[in-house]
């Protein structure tokens, strides 16, 4: 299917359990690099699941229980060898309400390159400056840095939290419904920002809603139950869907 | 047939609902039972009447009491209640040594107490498995909260006074302290780190952050002040607790002042039991002074905690 992209992420055979519940059904694909993948379905399809089995947040959830493999660059995320930690820091998170921590605007931004040991504070404003500018919120805040980043609008701490998580230098930016606490307006402006960070990371959203995700996404993903129904170029998948389910979904029937 | 009935009764059934409401408008008011209502209005009445009267009954013990010591004692509060030590002579009698031994007593409970209680909060909410142990372990800590302190003595008199041959000293007094505190601080932090927002926790956790690093760097700063609120709080309970000294045999009549942790002591409510139980009516004036200083001393230690929760209200 992408011939010309070269895949990322792999899942192959992924099953997920929560306690007897099986949230996700041998889930298999391939995650295009530097593009934006779009995982839209119903409420409790399992499309926030997957996005959270790419950083191991799952791992929190008590009674989780993982089979099969997902690989990001070859390396199996879930094998003993790999470090957590080290795998959320290239794995960016932006989450559905923004959520920055009660500091400044400064201190938001700094908080991941301080927990990886960068401690110069030359170095320090200089991420925080380049982050703020990759997140396009750089002309906005660059007088009041010091300020709390509640005193930001709900669009403008969200971007915030797409700085913050752009400050320790990831690979793939997962974003789990990062536009559904915001108003049409910002949305759009974080619809740009994702369609020019495309260019130099992974992008993989989950997102509630369709249209969103014919708007911004270069591939689709529809989950239904905890199965993949259809996996596809984004185009291809709203103009000419293969499945009936997907059909039925996208033109409103359902979810 | 039946379900051509059945359609028929529903219609006439419709029709009457419809009428009814304008009958139904004029009768609220009109056949309202005065009788019934005007009952109804005396209980109401009654009834806040009987809880203004619980309330101030409390209100006015409370001014009694206060207007009481304040009168008996405030010509005591002098320069010689702080400088002097006890004597057996009123005119000369001060309290320097128990306000000292409270401010010894403080400053080994404040750190102990802050740092085992504090570390068992935070293990009990970040760190511990949520099962069947950790409910035990809560339930028992919540309900070592409601021991009375004088089992706490006899706990310190065991363990620390005997087992341990600390004798009636400081560090025995300021231990048991720390034990009776102990699950108020413990019940009190939990509480406030449990209520910094999981969110606050995923961000850290999605940056690449141990839970050591998101515990110390985002969920210990957002809870800070509810922490110390509570410490604030159990401190100012120790600070007028008897019974537990009592027991391990902190002294009443103490006329030095203690050297080390390992020196018998005194603390303020000791000293006014001691002038309370003497039937000099100068010794009673000496009481009420000994108490106008430790209710100061308390409520400034709960203002503290109020700015201090203050200033944690605003910043969520």
């Amino acid at each position: 299917m992408q011939t010309t992209m070269t895949s990322l992420i792999e899942i192959n055979k992924l099953n997920l359990y929560y306690g007897s519940f099986h949230a996700l059904k041998n889930v298999s694909m391939r995650i295009p690099e530097k593009a934006i993948t779009a995982f839209i379905g119903p409420s409790g399809c399992g499309k926030s699941t997957l996005l959270r089995t790419l950083n191991r947040m799952n791992d929190m959830i008590p009674g989780t229980r993982i089979e099969g493999e997902i690989s990001i660059s070859g390396t199996d995320i879930y094998s003993g060898s790999v470090d957590v930690e080290t795998l959320r820091k290239k794995v960016g998170m932006v989450f559905q309400q923004p959520n920055p921590f009660p500091k400044s605007i400064y201190d938001n931004i700094a908080y991941g390159p301080r927990l990886h040991g960068i401690r110069d504070r030359k170095t320090l404003d200089e991420i925080v400056e380049t982050s703020l500018r990759s997140a396009v919120l750089w002309e906005e805040v660059k007088d009041y840095l010091k300020r709390s980043a509640f005193s930001l609008s709900g669009g403008q701490q969200q971007r915030l939290c797409i700085a913050r998580a752009l400050a320790v230098n990831p690979d793939i930016l997962l974003m789990d419904e990062a536009t559904s606490a915001l108003d049409p307006i910002s949305t759009l402006k974080i619809e740009e920002l994702v369609q020019e960070l495309k260019n130099r990371y992974t992008i993989v959203m989950v997102t509630h809603n369709m249209h969103q995700a014919a708007r911004v996404s270069n591939q689709t993903v529809f989950f239904l139950n905890g199965e993949v129904v259809e996996y596809d170029e984004t185009e291809k998948l709203f103009s000419n869907p293969s499945d009936q389910r997907t059909e039925d979904y996208i033109s409103g029937r359902f979810g | 047939m039946s379900n051509v009935n059945a359609n028929l009764n529903m219609k006439t059934n419709v029709n009457k609902s419809k009428e009814e409401p304008t009958v139904g408008a004029k009768s609220i008011f009109v056949d309202a039972n005065r009788k019934q209502i005007a009952t109804r209005r005396r209980i109401d009445w009654l009834l806040r009447l009987l809880f203004l009267v619980a309330t101030s009954i409390g209100v006015l013990a409370l001014m009694a009491l206060l207007i009481d010591i304040v009168s008996n004692g405030i010509a005591r509060v002098q320069p010689e209640l702080f400088n002097n030590f006890p004597s057996r002579r009123a005119s000369e009698a001060g309290m320097k040594s128990a306000i000292v031994g409270s401010l010894y007593m403080l400053a080994i409970m404040a750190p102990l107490s802050f740092l085992l209680g504090v570390g068992a909060a935070i293990y009990l909410e970040e760190y511990a498995k949520k099962n069947r142990l950790t409910r035990i372990i809560q339930l028992n800590i919540s309900t070592l909260a409601g021991v009375p302190s004088i089992v706490y003595g006899i706990l310190g008199l065991t363990l620390f006074v005997r087992e341990l041959h600390l004798g009636r000293s400081l560090l025995s007094g300021a231990f048991t302290m720390t034990l009776l505190v102990l699950p108020i601080i413990i019940v009190s932090a939990q509480e406030a780190i449990r209520a910094v927002p999981k969110a606050r926790r995923d961000a850290s956790f999605a940056l690449g952050a141990t839970k050591w690093q998101t515990v110390s760097r985002s969920v210990l700063p957002s809870s800070i002040s509810g922490i110390l609120t509570g410490v604030i709080l159990a401190m100012s309970r120790a600070i007028g607790e008897t019974a537990p000294l009592v027991m391990i045999g902190a002294l009443t009549f103490v006329a030095f002042l203690p050297n080390g942790p390992m020196d018998s002591f005194t603390v303020m409510p000791i000293q006014i039991y001691n002038w309370v139980s003497r039937p000099q009516a100068s010794f009673q004036e000496l009481a009420a002074a000994g108490i106008i200083v430790l209710l100061v001393t308390l409520l400034i230690m709960n203002f503290s905690a109020i700015l201090l929760r203050n200033k944690y209200n605003k910043h969520i």
